[in-house]
């Protein structure tokens, strides 16, 4: 104590924090919560940017790859190409082909870019080599790091394809390439050796330029190298931009509500502390005056003050540090998921930087009130201590007084009257938590929302499945900057035919269709196409029948109703420069179609581009998958063994679907909405409860006369209660469009961290009566904050009420 | 006769069980319309005796009755809703609540009763008449001199027309003047047939309203005018 004075301040400083121990739990609690949130959104702000650029920054990571045609720009065209004006670096020449190998367990991996390099260096890409060692003659390769696990290891072999000649190549190594300028690498004149009519060999060229961090700066950049070359030569690009956003998308979609917690947080500690410490001057005008009357000085006074507020602030402090960085974990471990073994924790800096910011703005709050308890005359302290209260709010009583409610009530509902500031601090406290709730409700609805949308499949209460459910490949490494795909019968690679039984598809759909608990039901395969002008392959779903009960929510347009038309996620319309109306060219097999872009979909899985068509746009196309509905009141479970008892034997198979559950992120998402909603909402109580015990105790001589003049301890407890009510009505009322406009700023921002726009089912989750219970909500915490000192005063003895000054 | 007070062995201990009571053991009987001044040193018990007659505080030993009820064993809640149907208080220090005007305060007791506002304005207003205060009937207590706060008081305390009126140091805060305009009042109160038990310091103030004194030394009854009279 000796650091904020003499011995004696010592004493007084702990006698004021004793007296005042609601208020000093109340001030290290906020100040607790705040800090907590805004570690975690300072770390999330970190990770969402750091570990990429420092792994683009070291690797020199290539800001744009492209991909040319060999027949149309030869290497000495290309090799010319690195001495444009902007260009700093250039990369390549390098082979280049598309392939889907098989593993040793007959489970064919998805189709992985293969780039045929002499070494994992250069001028750009400096690809980091993580176990093993770079491939040195035709036969061998290196996989993604991604890949690397039980199935996958040093030393595994992969057939090239599942056809019968297929030639097999042995994983030496596995590499981090953060630009993700391939999936695999192998030795140049094994990837010509690969390439084939369906995957003909592409080269690819690897560029850095002076100026690349805008999407325009790299569009103009694409466009001196498309006119460097002859036309038609440059095939595709890819910008680092894109691979950052989706590298980083995990821990960035989380940021802007943590954000927003944080600054609630911070608003509502600085309310809560300069609240406290004006209540605690305000209330110890005498004992002011009287430490001034035996010689504490003004500068001792303020520091006494200043030190009331500071010791339990800092001990928040601390706590939030730790609290902050505990919560932070899942986050963060969820981000370095993103990229494999770069290890993240909480940036040091944020651990100091925060503390460090929330002790100056508690300071900064407790200085002025602490100024004014300096400032105060000493004959004047004492007196003000002991007179009679002036006559503020004494209009509100004569008014409440007229309203047909009980005394007792009509006497609390004035009292905030007599407190204006005190009064606005405890609205504001209430109105934070509100808008926390408000926000918090808004934003778990819209993450389940968003949840549900991405598993359409889930809506299905019966999956039909040509194949064994057995036969399934477990769920490839996860795709750059996305999570890890499910393990859906239609999503999944299956085993190569040779070795696997399918059903007729026919036969399957006559199966359902037979079946007398049939509602309705569509079928489903899932692909991969060549888009025209969209570089690399595309995911696609063709739907066989009505699939509006499986389609994605829809950013603008409509879902498909036909053949003709395509839905696309709004990443294939940036990256294709392609609107809703357009026409874009899609080759499945070997058919083609021209089909128009009929809606945009919202679709949040990583970077995969997915594209959902109608089947009968391509006459080869089958359904590998049938989502059934059952008729109400049957069960699904039997539904299923019935229809499975059919197509087993045909090699099909049927299964209920379990209700979907949500993603990891979502999940970790909503889990930190609640806590940090709970310790918003706690706080805010917490500061209802502060300033009601201030104005309890100084109210205490007032409540004991009415007690004396026949008040009942239930009397008394319903002023005091009734004294926070419009206080509590007030604040839903300010709280909940405040929650609710702040909601509606924050999802969109989330949804532009992860590349989308929001639909309205993800935007417009509240329903009215929410909004009432919400309001409600207000008042709620503005009784259970007064509920104690309500009951304090109810119980306080008349006698000793009466005795107090 | 019939006794409003009647307190038999009734003792107050503040300190361990072990400790000499502050009041008592103390047997007391005071008759209906009565007044009884309780005069005495300061810590001799006077206030403590109040508290217990008034229900505010509760004997370790003995029993109170107040009008034919004896109330050391009811509830705060009982207690409360006895006082303001049967106690009447007026305090030195007068307690007015400073938020309410004249008219609100007086009528204050007779709404926690459940008494309609009409009602209770109408008997405030008899009161307001009767105590000379009428004409600061809007006024808050702020603005009113010593005694006409005190007289306010008085009229809050009798608005429910209470059986014991309890005046603890009426004119304790009091100027001269003020002091001789409470005294009048509660004189007349007297002879109106209030019942009223006085705490004082002023032995005037006791001998002018009080039909009847006890002096109290150390918690116990040191003078009795009564039982002088009855010897």
């Amino acid at each position: 104590m000796i650091l904020f004075g003499t011995a004696a301040m010592g004493r007084v400083v702990r006698s004021g924090l004793g007296r005042r121990r609601v208020q000093t739990a109340v001030i290290a609690v906020a100040t607790m919560m705040a800090v907590a949130s805004a570690v975690v959104a300072g770390s999330l702000m970190v990770a969402a940017a750091a570990p990429f650029d420092h792994a683009f920054g070291k690797q020199q990571g290539a800001h744009i790859t492209a991909q040319f045609d060999p027949a149309k720009a030869g290497a000495a065209q290309l090799a010319e190409t690195g001495k444009l004006a902007g260009v700093t670096a250039s990369a390549g020449p390098y082979p280049s082909t598309a392939f889907r190998p098989v593993d040793q367990g007959g489970f064919q991996l998805p189709t992985l870019t293969l780039v045929g390099r002499s070494g994992p260096d250069g001028d750009v890409d400096r690809v980091d080599l993580k176990s093993g060692r770079w491939a040195q003659k035709p036969g061998e390769i290196v996989l993604d790091a991604s890949f690397e696990g039980p199935a996958i290891g040093i030393g595994a072999g992969l057939k090239a394809s599942h056809t019968a000649n297929a030639p097999t190549l042995s994983v030496v190594g596995f590499a981090v390439s953060a630009s993700k300028t391939a999936d695999s690498w192998a030795t140049p004149a094994q990837v010509d050796a690969l390439a084939s009519e369906d995957s003909p060999s592409t080269v690819q060229m690897l560029y850095r330029f002076d100026s690349a961090s805008t999407k325009e700066r790299i569009l103009a950049d694409r466009k001196k190298l498309a006119a460097s070359v002859g036309s038609g030569a440059l095939l595709g690009t890819q910008s680092w931009l894109d691979t950052k956003r989706a590298a980083d998308q995990g821990a960035a979609a989380t940021v802007p509500f943590v954000m927003a917690f944080g600054m609630l947080g911070i608003l509502m500690s600085v309310i809560i502390v300069s609240s406290v410490i004006s209540g605690a001057v305000g209330t110890s005008l005498r004992r002011i005056g009287i430490l001034k009357a035996i010689g504490f000085t003004p500068r001792e006074v303020v520091r006494a003050y200043m030190a009331q507020a500071l010791i339990p602030a800092g001990a928040g402090i601390a706590l939030g540090v730790v609290l902050g960085n505990l919560l932070a974990v899942p986050l963060l471990a969820d981000t370095e998921a993103v990229y494999g073994t770069v290890s993240l924790s909480v940036a040091w800096w944020v651990d100091v930087t925060v503390p460090v910011a929330a002790l100056v703005i508690v300071g900064l709050a407790a200085l002025i009130p602490a100024l004014r308890a300096g400032r105060l005359r000493t004959v004047e302290a004492i007196a003000v201590g002991r007179s009679p209260r002036t006559g503020r709010g004494q209009w509100a009583h004569r008014a409440m007084g007229m309203l047909p409610l009980p005394r007792p009530v009509t006497y609390g509902l004035a009292t905030p009257f007599t407190h204006p500031v005190r009064t606005l601090a405890m609205l504001l406290a209430v109105a934070f938590g509100t808008v926390a709730a408000t926000f918090a409700v808004g934003l778990t609805s819209s993450l389940t929302a968003v949840g549900t949308s991405q598993d359409p499949e889930g809506r299905a209460a019966v999956t039909v499945t040509t194949t064994k459910l057995n036969n399934v490949a477990p769920p490839p490494p996860p795709p750059a900057g996305g999570s890890a795909a499910k393990p859906s019968p239609a999503g999944g690679s299956v085993a190569s035919p040779s070795e696997l039984k399918v059903a007729d598809p026919a036969k399957v759909r006559s199966a359902i269709t037979s079946q007398a608990g049939t509602s309705s039901y569509y079928g489903k395969a899932q692909t991969e196409v060549a888009v025209a002008g969209a570089s690399g392959s595309v995911q696609a779903s063709l739907y066989d029948g009505d699939s509006r009960s499986g389609g994605y929510e829809m950013i603008s347009g409509h879902w498909i109703t036909g053949t003709g038309q395509v839905v696309v996620p709004t990443r294939f319309l940036e990256r294709t420069s392609t609107k809703v109306g357009d026409k874009v060219r899609v080759t499945y097999e070997k058919e083609t179609a021209n089909l128009r872009i009929v809606g945009e979909s919202f679709d949040t899985s990583g970077s995969q581009l997915e594209i959902h068509m109608d089947m009968a746009n391509f006459a080869s196309a089958e359904p590998s998958t049938f989502l059934v509905e059952v008729k109400t009141g049957l069960s699904a479970d039997e539904y299923a063994q019935k229809v499975g008892a059919v197509i087993r034997p045909l090699g099909g198979d049927a299964t209920t679907n379990a209700p979907s559950g949500q993603e990891g992120v979502i999940l970790i998402m909503s889990a930190m909405a609640v806590l940090l909603t709970l310790m918003l909402v706690s706080v805010a109580g917490l500061g209802v409860l502060n300033s009601v015990v201030l104005d309890t105790r100084e109210r205490i001589h007032d409540l004991g006369v009415c007690k004396a003049i026949g008040m009942s301890p239930r009397q008394t407890m319903s002023l005091v209660l009734s004294s926070v009510t419009a206080i509590g009505v007030m604040g839903g009322l300010i709280g909940v469009p405040a929650g609710y406009a702040l909601h509606s700023l924050v999802m969109p921002v989330m949804g532009r961290a992860v590349g989308t726009t929001m639909p309205s089912p993800v935007l417009d989750v509240y329903e009215p009566v929410q909004l009432l219970l919400l309001g409600l909500g207000g008042v709620v915490i503005a009784v259970l904050g007064a509920l104690i000192p309500a009951g304090w005063a109810a119980g306080a003895r008349t006698a000793t009420a009466l005795r107090t000054e | 006769m019939h006794q409003v007070i009647e307190l038999k062995g009734v003792a107050k201990r503040y300190d361990s069980a072990g400790a000499a009571p502050v009041l008592g053991p103390l047997t007391l009987r005071v008759a209906k319309g009565e007044a009884l001044a309780v005069t005495g040193p300061s810590g001799s018990g006077k206030s403590t005796l109040l508290n217990l007659v008034a229900g505010l505080d509760k004997p370790t030993e003995g029993a109170v009755t107040v009008a034919g009820r004896r109330i050391d064993q009811l509830s705060e809640h009982a207690l409360a809703k006895f006082r303001r149907e049967h106690i009447g208080m007026a305090f030195q220090f007068f307690n007015l609540l400073d938020d309410l005007t004249v008219t609100d305060n007086i009528q204050l007791p007779a709404q926690l009763t459940g008494t309609s506002r009409r009602k209770a304005a109408a008997r405030a207003g008899e009161l307001m008449e009767m105590l000379g205060i009428q004409k600061h009937a809007r006024a808050y207590p702020g603005r009113l001199s010593g005694g006409e706060r005190q007289r306010v008081a008085v009229a809050r305390a009798l608005v429910n027309r209470p059986a014991l009126l309890l005046a603890d140091e009426p004119t304790g805060a009091l100027d001269t003047v003020s002091g001789h305009d409470v005294r009048n009042l509660l004189m007349e109160l007297h002879r109106a047939g209030q019942t009223i038990v006085l705490v004082t310091h002023d032995l005037s103030l006791a001998e002018a309203c009080a039909s009847r004194s006890i002096h109290l030394v150390d918690g116990h009854v040191a003078l009795d005018s009564y039982a002088q009279a009855v010897r």
